[in-house]
């Protein structure tokens, strides 16, 4: 048997000699022209002129010569669709053969021929092929079912096909079951809101029973499947959970991490002091490190699933730090892998450990891995305090082995280090600055000229060193020019008597001869500020910088969710949501983690544990944009966000250049002014290094952050002060009336009060104290009440409150125990003061903060409340909430929803974040949904109800 | 689902396109080759997406086998099937090579249109394909065994077919292990661990139903409480262990062939089993506990000056006297600026290799419980380089006739209702082999 021949034939006249062997009367001859002709085909050629002689032998009994022309068939039908029909009886007559390998392979190729005439006379042998005895047949027809909706859905819907599939699932054979189960799935990705897979506890236990006996293949699907299901309680959850883990030791990779997304999903609900919690946690780790011992391809999977796992649930494998370290032979994407999940378990006990493996990778071959493993040190320098000696000093061995691309990474680091912990490391700015010459890379020269303008003060030759930048400063990138534009404003409000021609050079250089609007910009706010007001310049440029998180590069919680809810598939490969990458309808809908049941309203949700084709108001993953806004900016930080700046990391390089081939998908999940570039963070624990899109952003937001830090800490007006209320009523307090409310004024905190007298006798000496409350809260001053209040008088005061007071927890926590005394008697009452009154003005948190923090929080501690009935739009309730310190910091629109990231920081330092998701597309729905996280969850109640208070007023 | 699937030879020609779906044109044929198999850079992801197309790619010597789709498929059930494809050809027309996919691809075609509809594998087990799909050609089949093939294909057992004979029934089991150490230079163990399969090869009548035994520590735990005795344990098939006599072994992960009923393992740790004819990987498993080592090199290495290196690698066998190591190679790297080295062992040889920049010590044999030694002086051309040497770990390599994680077989039951033949008259073959890893010990 040697069928490569087939494979050379390339004369001339080839098509000709080819008929002619075609029509000959030997079997044999057929058969090879059809081989040949196969072989033409699959190389590419062009062999659709012979189609009605390779039909012509359609007619035969010879299985293989029939399968060879099947073949050819479902290749050129589409290009030939009259002569297509040619075959109808063919298939017609072979549906209805005895064998059931052929009524199979007639529907399957049927199937398969994208012809509407040729469909219409599938419907008929389709029906019976459902139906038929044999399950070969069966389970052929099921998948059938599925090619025909892809050609013709009405068709299909109108043939009744789909109860027929529904009743597949309760098929006595379990491969039947699978195929039909697969095929379902599919069609219900394209009805989004059909209620097609209607999953409920009898057809899930089917499921259940199914997946012990079909093929390893089969397992999938019916895991996939599951993985859509909402059970309705977490007792149906772990009994899910039990009759999926055995699925675990299969030796199917995809098998055990479908089942891991089963378990992943389904383990929201349950209760975490449940033990069997526990036990799945503990179930889970074994698993997952087997998949390393995967093929490699494989391996690369089972990682970018870890990589997920260990962001949403980081317990499960934080003892398993050693099978992440890096062999000498495991491919290059592996490598830079595992070494993205070293750093996500660098944790101080295993940081030694850690940092010697990291010192071993950065002396090995692979310039990517080197780079990583470089960035990696730092990373774990900001990660793990105690180690950031130690970074820093093998950071310092590093530069001197004088690698070019080493020392550049290892400069861009050491900034992020400086950021992390300032006035620590800056010894070592002498050695860097050693290195000035040999830097080409942008961002490493950046990093350079941000360390010599922020230490200015400390390098005797700063301004040499900046100069010399300066003469090819068109040349430099944009990244560059921006940093040297701020690096030397700021050596001039340092050094003024020295600098003063190189500012004024870099600022003409900036505003007259660039055509970039944002440095151009840029630089006039500078010659603004400098001309106009010195003393603010030096305020606003030298201010004192927000320090860096230490994770910057964490997927977006909602999008995590997503991702989690996608694990083993593409989705959690790229770490892109499907719609990303998905054309059409499919991968549109956006997938939950259920809620653990019993928090808040979340189970009445309608978006929580969404269905396959189920309906409901799906949250698109919504991202906040990692980089530092246009403030920062101008306060010279615009490197972007740390341990993650410079070019995107290998592990994007190797996917983004075919994603950025993709196109718009991401840009328009995104809205424009974010650009992007903050999905790909995102979605690959990378920054691009400049902000592209603060060449188009508008310059306006620029300007309005640098006001609303110029414009200090003012107390807009508007803050929501509730109504009076009548606290002590005259009856009880012989005669004295007291109703108040409390406010919050430039950033005071003030009772008001309404003292009336009802009795009929002056009083006097008043005064107040406080019992021991759940924030402190205390007089900051007597109770100015000066003149004796005569009968039938009333008087307004208003007592300014600190919180420095002793602290007792009290329910509910808002409750605050008055005493007040006068000349006749002391009168006890209780009130309970909003909240709000307790945000701070600074309670505008980082963005990266924010994210980190966000993700920083368990899941346990975040509460779902509704408001109901609010009319408000996003940008009113943002102004509404800003007012009462409130801070709106990002704000998402996604398939008519918008959603508001906020965080509100109370006196006592707890930060409070929540997200507010506003329906926007429709007027009739009202409601607004909010999620409340905190570390201290007891106050999420009393937020939420301010934040209602807020927006109803 | 799977959209197409391609095969290309290594200069990017097409051997086999199969397209399932509409969305899947001809330019992804060449995409895939101008941007992955053309691409001067090695791959730097086995997933590549070109024009919203997603590639998954595997190579085998110099073919590639690329699955290609649009949708957001099941990643790793895409790279299972493109390996359970390899095995399906190797198993039926031997390696994978441009000239065997070249002969064989008519049956190749058949195949995937078997194994694969619409995207979604189907069966994809040899021995049921192999009852319908041939080499030469298609036999004629009649009405019974048509049927059986069918429900064979879609049946709870896909695995294996009925109406296997066979005069003598026998059947081989072999414990497959390789070993991995890292080891400090004071004889530390920083980390160890055994990566093992059991692999079995059947030729048993009919419709076996097998149940394997072993020391699993939590099975072996369980019968102790329960006072219940072991009869199997009494079975012939104790393996001859190597070091200490370890009762039971704490098994930190395994995985099963799909044969195996994993919900009768979860509950009750048994492993029980209808196999497939011929060979299967039954099991798989990880240990990481009381493993033993069946060497320990101990390094001694002396700077002599600038100019000169002492090295002393003394090394120990630990397993019982009776037993043989074969096999065994220790390297011990050298430095870059080497320009001679002498050495001297007791037993081997050994040879500076300077293209390795390493001495390979070689021994073919070596009883338990012995110890041998290497010393070598490197003489080191003097360099101006700072940098110092960085020591790369002594790594070793050998086979051991034991299980290094101390697991045995214990016993491996067969029964079969409807044939006259029981378990006694089975012949069953157990052996254990542990090879290295990595097994290094640093310097």
């Amino acid at each position: 048997m040697t069928d490569s021949k087939y494979f050379t034939t390339t004369k001339k006249g080839e098509i000709f000699e080819l008929k002619a062997e075609l029509n000959s009367d030997k079997k044999e001859k057929k058969k090879e022209a059809v081989k040949k002709v196969i072989a033409s085909m699959t190389v590419g050629k062009d062999v659709s002129a012979l189609f009605p002689d390779v039909v012509n032998c359609m007619q035969t009994d010879n299985l293989e010569l029939k399968k060879l022309v099947y073949l050819y068939l479902m290749n050129y039908a589409k290009s030939q669709p009259d002569m297509a029909i040619m075959a109808v009886n063919t298939f017609v007559k072979d549906c209805e053969d005895p064998n059931p390998l052929i009524r199979a392979l007639a529907v399957r190729t049927m199937g398969c021929i994208r012809v509407d005439k040729i469909t219409e006379y599938l419907c008929e042998p389709l029906r019976k092929c459902l139906k038929d005895e044999d399950p070969y047949v069966r389970k052929t027809a099921a998948v059938c079912v599925a090619k025909l909706h892809d050609i013709n859905a009405q068709l299909v819907e109108d043939q009744g096909f789909l109860d027929t599939l529904k009743d597949l699932i309760s098929d006595s054979n379990p491969m039947v079951v699978a195929n039909a189960v697969a095929a379902l799935s599919e069609i219900a990705e394209s009805h989004p809101n059909s209620n097609l897979l209607d999953l409920n506890p009898q057809s899930i236990n089917k499921l259940l029973t199914a997946l012990n006996e079909c093929t390893e293949w089969g397992q999938i699907f019916i895991l996939d499947c599951l993985a859509n299901y909402a059970p309705r309680d977490d007792r149906e959850s772990q009994s899910i959970c039990e009759r999926v883990t055995p699925r675990l030791s299969h030796a199917n990779s995809a098998v055990v991490l479908s089942a891991v997304k089963v378990l992943m999903k389904f383990m929201e609900m349950l209760p975490k002091d449940l033990d069997y919690y526990g036990t799945l946690l503990k179930k889970l780790a074994p698993p997952l490190v087997t998949l390393l011992s995967a093929e490699p391809e494989l391996q690369y999977v089972a990682l970018r699933n870890i990589n997920l796992i260990v962001q949403k649930r980081p317990e499960i494998l934080k003892h398993e730090m050693k099978v992440f370290f890096v062999k000498y032979n495991d491919p290059i994407y592996v490598k830079l892998e595992k070494l993205d999940i070293m750093i996500r378990l660098a944790s101080q006990a295993n940081i030694a450990q850690v940092l010697a493996e990291l010192k071993e990778y950065a002396t090995e071959v692979d310039v990517d891995f080197v780079r990583k493993a470089v960035r990696a040190i730092g990373r774990c320098a900001i990660k793990v305090e105690q180690s950031a000696e130690r970074c820093v000093s093998t950071l310092l061995d590093l530069i001197q082995t004088k690698v070019n691309y080493v020392v550049q990474e290892a400069i861009v680091v050491i900034k992020d280090i400086f950021r992390k912990y300032p006035n620590k490391y800056e010894s070592v700015i002498a050695t860097l600055c050693e290195n000035l010459d040999s830097l080409d890379e942008p961002e490493a020269r950046a990093a350079m000229i941000w360390i010599v303008g922020e230490y200015a003060e400390r390098i005797d030759n700063a301004d040499e060193l900046l100069e010399s930048f300066l003469e090819g400063f068109h040349d430099e990138s944009t990244q560059v020019q921006l940093q040297l534009l701020t690096a030397i404003v700021k050596l001039f409000l340092k050094k003024p008597t020295e600098t003063q021609e190189l500012v004024q050079q870099v600022l003409s250089l900036a505003t007259q001869d660039s055509d970039n609007p944002d440095l151009r910009d840029r630089g006039y706010i500078y010659w603004r500020l400098l001309s106009t007001d010195p003393v603010a310049a030096k305020e606003v440029v030298l201010a004192e910088k927000p320090l860096i998180s230490e994770e910057t590069d964490l997927i977006e919680p909602t999008l995590l969710e997503e991702l989690i809810c996608h694990i083993g598939t593409l989705a959690s490969v790229y770490h892109k949501p499907p719609s990303a990458f998905v054309e059409g309808s499919r991968g549109v809908m956006h997938k939950r983690l259920p809620a653990r049941t019993g928090s808040g309203e979340s189970t009445e949700s309608p978006d929580v544990g969404t269905i396959a084709g189920g309906s409901g108001t799906e949250t698109a993953p919504s991202i906040i944009p990692s980089q530092g806004d246009l403030l920062g900016d101008l306060l010279n930080l615009d490197l972007a966000p740390p341990t993650t700046t410079g070019p995107p990391p290998p592990t994007s390089g190797m996917q983004m250049g075919g994603m950025d081939l993709l196109g718009g998908g991401l840009d328009s999940l995104l809205g424009g002014d974010i650009g992007g570039s903050a999905a790909m963070g995102a979605g690959f624990g990378a920054v691009p290094a400049v902000m592209p899109a603060s060449l188009n952003a508008p310059m306006g937001g620029g300007l309005g952050d640098l006001f609303d830090l110029g414009g200090g800490v003012g107390m807009p007006l508007g803050a929501y002060i509730p109504p009076k209320t009548v606290w002590l009523p005259a009856m009880k307090a012989k005669g004295l009336e007291i109703s108040g409310t409390f406010a919050r004024r430039a950033g005071v905190i003030q009772m008001e009060l309404t003292l009336t007298n009802k009795a009929m006798s002056v009083m006097t000496d008043f005064a107040i104290q406080f019992n021991r409350n759940s924030f402190g809260l205390a007089p900051a001053g007597p109770l100015q009440v000066l003149s004796p209040l005569s009968p039938n008088q009333t008087i307004e005061v208003s007592l300014p409150l600190s919180t420095v007071g002793p602290v007792m927890k009290m329910e509910p926590l808002n409750n605050l125990q008055v005493a007040v005394k006068n000349n006749i008697d002391v009168f006890y009452f209780s009130c309970q003061y909003p909240i709000s009154m307790l945000f701070v003005e600074d309670g505008k948190m980082e963005r990266q903060v924010f994210l980190a923090t966000w993700k920083d929080i368990p899941n346990e501690n975040e509460s779902q409340f509704q408001i109901k009935d609010c009319h408000l739009n996003s940008d009113a309730a943002s102004n509404k909430l800003q007012a009462s310190n409130i801070f709106t910091i990002a704000k998402r629109t996604v398939e008519g929803q918008d959603m508001l990231y906020m965080s509100i920081k109370l006196s006592n330092g707890i930060w409070v974040l929540a997200e507010l998701r506003v329906q926007t597309g429709n007027p009739n729905y009202t409601d607004l949904e909010i999620s409340v996280k905190c570390r201290a969850p007891e106050v999420s109640q009393c937020v939420f109800q301010c934040c209602e208070a807020v927006l109803k007023n | 689902m799977i959209g197409g699937l391609f095969i290309y030879n290594h200069k990017g020609e097409v051997l086999i396109s199969r397209v399932y779906r509409d969305d899947i044109g001809r330019n992804a044929v060449d995409a895939f080759r101008v941007n992955v198999i053309h691409a001067r850079q090695q791959v730097r992801s086995p997933v590549t997406n070109i024009a919203r197309t997603s590639f998954f790619h595997v190579k085998r010597s110099n073919i590639w086998l690329a699955a290609v789709t649009k949708q957001n498929v099941n990643a790793a059930m895409v790279f299972e099937f493109l390996y359970k494809m390899c095995d399906v050809m190797t198993a039926y027309f031997g390696k994978i090579s441009e000239e065997n996919i070249k002969n064989n691809f008519v049956l190749i075609y058949e195949l995937l249109d078997e194994i694969l509809d619409f995207g979604y594998p189907q069966n994809s087990e040899t021995g049921a394909l192999k009852t319908f799909i041939t080499q030469t050609g298609i036999k004629s089949q009649s009405k019974e065994e048509q049927s059986q093939i069918t429900s064979q294909v879609t049946g709870q057992i896909g695995w294996r077919r009925e109406g296997i004979k066979y005069r003598r029934n026998e059947l081989f089991l072999d414990v497959l292990e390789s070993v991995n150490l890292l080891m400090s230079p004071q004889g530390q163990v920083l980390s160890a661990h055994v990566s093992g399969r059991v692999v079995m090869k059947s030729y048993l009548s009919g419709m076996p139903e097998c149940k394997f035994g072993m020391n699993d520590k939590i099975v072996i735990d369980k019968q102790g409480k329960g006072g219940a005795t072991d009869e199997a344990g009494k079975s012939d098939l104790g393996g001859s262990g190597g070091g200490g006599g370890k009762q039971s072994i704490a098994i930190d992960d395994c995985t099963f062939h799909q044969c195996v009923r994993l919900s009768k393992f979860d509950a009750e740790r048994s492993i029980s089993f209808i196999p497939p004819d011929g060979e299967c990987e039954l099991m798989r498993y990880r240990t990481t506990k009381d493993i033993i080592l069946p060497f320990r090199v101990i390094p001694l290495v002396r700077e002599v000056g600038r100019t000169k290196l002492e090295v002393k690698v003394v090394i120990k066998s630990n397993f019982k006297p009776s037993l043989l190591a074969q096999k065994i190679e220790v390297r011990i790297p050298t430095p870059l600026n080497t320009s001679g080295v002498q050495v001297i062992c007791m037993k081997g040889k050994a040879k500076y290799k300077a293209s390795e920049n390493a001495i390979v010590w070689k021994i073919k044999r070596m009883a338990g419980m012995k110890e041998s030694q290497i010393s070598a002086e490197i003489e080191l051309l003097p360099t101006n380089d700072k940098k110092k040497w960085a020591r790369p770990p002594i790594s070793m390599n050998f086979e051991v006739p034991f299980a290094p994680s101390g697991l045995k077989v214990r016993y491996l039951k067969v029964f079969e209702p409807k044939l006259n033949y029981s378990d006694h008259d089975v012949i069953k073959w157990v052996r254990y082999i542990g090879r290295s890893g990595i097994y290094e010990t640093r310097c």
